[in-house]
């Protein structure tokens, strides 16, 4: 096989991430607390995701936050984060089981993702380290670059497959744009 | 194509990202007022040809709400402000005073 005929990026699902939501104050302490001290990473500021590994904090929204753990340690850390915030105008849901993810892969991920969302996805606008929230083509997603050729998008479970689908026929061997 | 810069989230969100709200800025009238002031709540809009205030909400984005304004003539966006406000703040009314001088909007009126 030539190779203009590869596939633009690897398109690989994640079967099981843990993924909790958090909303309240992201700027009280017992939040940032809460959070990081379950997921084991920084506290990012706005539109920014850190991760180490599985385990991740995205910001989401002013108020928003999603964190990611192992999917068997889920439940725990929900728990956790709960009884941390006891008292505190905050809401922590286990939203595992509720969320599908997505690995890229390869050096032409910008293009993949730029044929799907309303993003300026030129590496000066979306740098590694940055979460957007945003549509794929016809559904809500968000993602974030984890480095430079590898990015991870998330979208409800209800629309795994159309999301795996258009993933696929984005990164269609030979559909190269060559934009970026 | 709109392109509106969310004031919440900072990301510049093109239209499809975004859900119209109407019309900004309008007081509620609810139980008790009188006949026309619940007619003007309820369905009296302005349609302007030039300066508009809108609400607009990044649904596909942060979820937030926030205002814009904008000219319906040219589709120039001169500002997008918080939600959390009943009047737009006074430098984006300067900034359309530059720009469309003399212009109109409700009881938003260039200063004199």
């Amino acid at each position: 096989m030539s190779e203009g005929f590869e596939e633009l990026c690897r398109v690989r699902p994640i079967a099981r991430q843990g993924m909790i939501t958090l909303r309240g104050d992201l700027s009280a302490k017992a939040v940032k607390n809460a959070v990081t001290g379950v997921a084991g990473v920084d506290m990012p500021s706005r539109r920014e995701a850190r991760h180490v590994g599985e385990r991740a904090i995205l910001w989401m929204s002013p108020d928003e936050l999603a964190v990611l753990v192992p999917h068997e340690e889920a439940a725990v850390a929900a728990e956790t984060m709960r009884s941390a915030l006891a008292g505190i105008h905050a809401l922590v849901a286990d939203v595992s089981d509720a969320r599908a993810h997505f690995r890229l892969e390869g050096d032409t991920i910008r293009e993949v993702i730029a044929k799907l969302a309303p993003v300026d996805m030129s590496p000066a606008a979306m740098q590694p380290g940055m979460v957007r929230r945003t549509r794929f083509a016809q559904v809500a997603a968000g993602f974030w670059l984890r480095d430079e050729a590898t990015a991870q998008v998330f979208c409800f479970r209800s629309v795994a497959d159309y999301m795996s689908g258009l993933l696929r026929t984005a990164a269609t061997p030979g559909s190269a744009v060559g934009y970026f | 194509m709109l392109t509106l810069q969310c004031p919440h989230c900072g990301v510049h969100a093109e239209e499809t990202e975004l859900t119209g709200g109407g019309e900004a800025h309008l007081k509620r009238f609810g139980p008790g007022s009188d006949d026309d002031a619940f007619e003007g709540y309820l369905f009296l809009r302005e349609n302007p040809k030039g300066v508009h205030f809108e609400r607009w909400r990044h649904s596909y984005g942060c979820g937030k709400w926030f205002h814009a304004a904008r000219c319906t003539v040219t589709m120039e966006v001169f500002g997008t402000y918080t939600a959390q406000t009943s009047k737009p703040p006074q430098d984006l009314l300067d900034r359309i005073s530059e720009k469309r001088p003399g212009w109109r909007w409700r009881d938003l009126n260039e200063p004199a």
